[in-house]
C-alpha cells in the first residue's frame, strides 16, 4: 500500500483511517490497530508535515505500508532536510512537562515495537508486531 | 470526529471528544474552550469516553489549555480515559499534571 499525503495537518486523520482500515484482518489485534498504529502514524505524519515540509500543501509525504501475517511496517518519508533524532529532549523531565510540544518521538517509541530512521533523518519506519 | 460542549446546572462546561484528538483538529478544541473561558466559564471537564486516540499534539493542547484555565482562576479535569489512553498519560507523566477522574460524573462531583 502506498499513498502520498498532502502536507496539510487536516489530512492526518483521514490518512490514518485509510491505512488502518485497509490492513488485512488478523495482521494485528484490533486494539493495536485502533490505538497503537493510529496514534503512532498520526505522530509520524504530523511531524513530517509540520517540521519536514513546513505545512506547504504543494509538498507531500510518502507513506508506504508493508505487512505480513504477524507484522505491519510503515514508512513515512518527507522531502525535507531531516533532523537529528538523538537531540530530542526528554519530555518527561520536570522542566519539560508543561511544554506544549516535544512528545511525538517519545510517544512513537512507546507505542511501536521498532523505530528506525533513515540516514538523512527525513524518514521513519514504524514496525508493529502481532501480540 | 466531533467536539460537543454543554454546561451542567452548576455551570461546569463538559466537553465531549468523539473520535480522536490529534494534530489536525486540536485547534478546534482549543478555540471552543478558549471561547467558553472568554465568556466567563471557569470549570471544565473534558470527557474522553468516546475518544479512540490522542496524539502528542492533542496532549500538548491539553497542557496549554490547563495553563490558560489556571491563569484565569479556573480548573480543568479530565475523565473517561480508556486503558490505552490512561497508559499514554502515565508514560508521558501527564497524569501528574492533570486531575483525572474515572467518569465525567466523578469529575463533576470533585469540583
Amino acid at each position: 500500500m502506498k499513498l502520498d499525503v498532502p502536507s496539510d495537518l487536516g489530512m492526518v486523520g483521514d490518512a490514518v483511517e485509510l491505512v488502518a482500515t485497509h490492513l488485512p484482518p488478523g495482521t494485528l489485534s484490533p486494539r493495536r490497530i485502533s490505538f497503537n498504529l493510529r496514534t503512532a502514524l498520526a505522530e509520524a505524519l504530523g511531524n513530517a508535515i509540520r517540521y519536514g515540509t513546513g505545512e506547504n500543501p504543494a509538498r507531500s509525504i510518502r507513506v508506504s505500508v508493508e505487512f505480513g501475517h504477524d507484522f505491519v511496517r510503515i514508512y513515512v518519508i518527507d522531502d525535507g532536510g531531516g533532523f537529528d533524532t538523538t537531540q530530542v529532549p526528554d519530555p518527561t523531565h520536570p522542566d519539560n512537562l508543561e511544554r506544549e510540544y516535544g512528545r511525538g518521538l517519545f510517544v512513537i517509541r512507546h507505542l511501536v515495537d521498532e523505530v528506525a530512521f533513515n540516514e538523512k533523518g527525513n524518514g521513519i519506519c514504524l514496525t508493529l508486531r502481532a501480540g | 470526529m466531533r467536539f460537543t460542549l454543554k454546561k451542567d446546572k452548576s455551570g461546569v462546561v463538559i466537553v465531549g471528544v468523539e473520535g480522536q484528538l490529534i494534530v489536525g483538529n486540536r485547534q478546534e478544541l482549543k478555540q471552543k474552550i478558549l471561547d467558553a473561558l472568554e465568556e466567563g466559564s471557569r470549570k471544565f471537564v473534558i470527557d474522553f469516553s468516546k475518544t479512540g486516540y490522542i496524539d502528542s499534539s492533542g496532549l500538548g493542547v491539553l497542557v496549554s489549555l490547563s495553563k490558560k484555565i489556571r491563569e484565569q482562576g479556573g480548573e480543568l479535569r479530565l475523565a473517561g480515559l480508556n486503558a490505552d489512553l490512561q497508559t499514554l498519560f502515565e508514560l508521558t507523566k501527564l497524569d501528574t499534571l492533570f486531575a483525572i477522574s474515572r467518569t465525567a460524573e466523578e469529575a463533576l462531583a470533585a469540583f
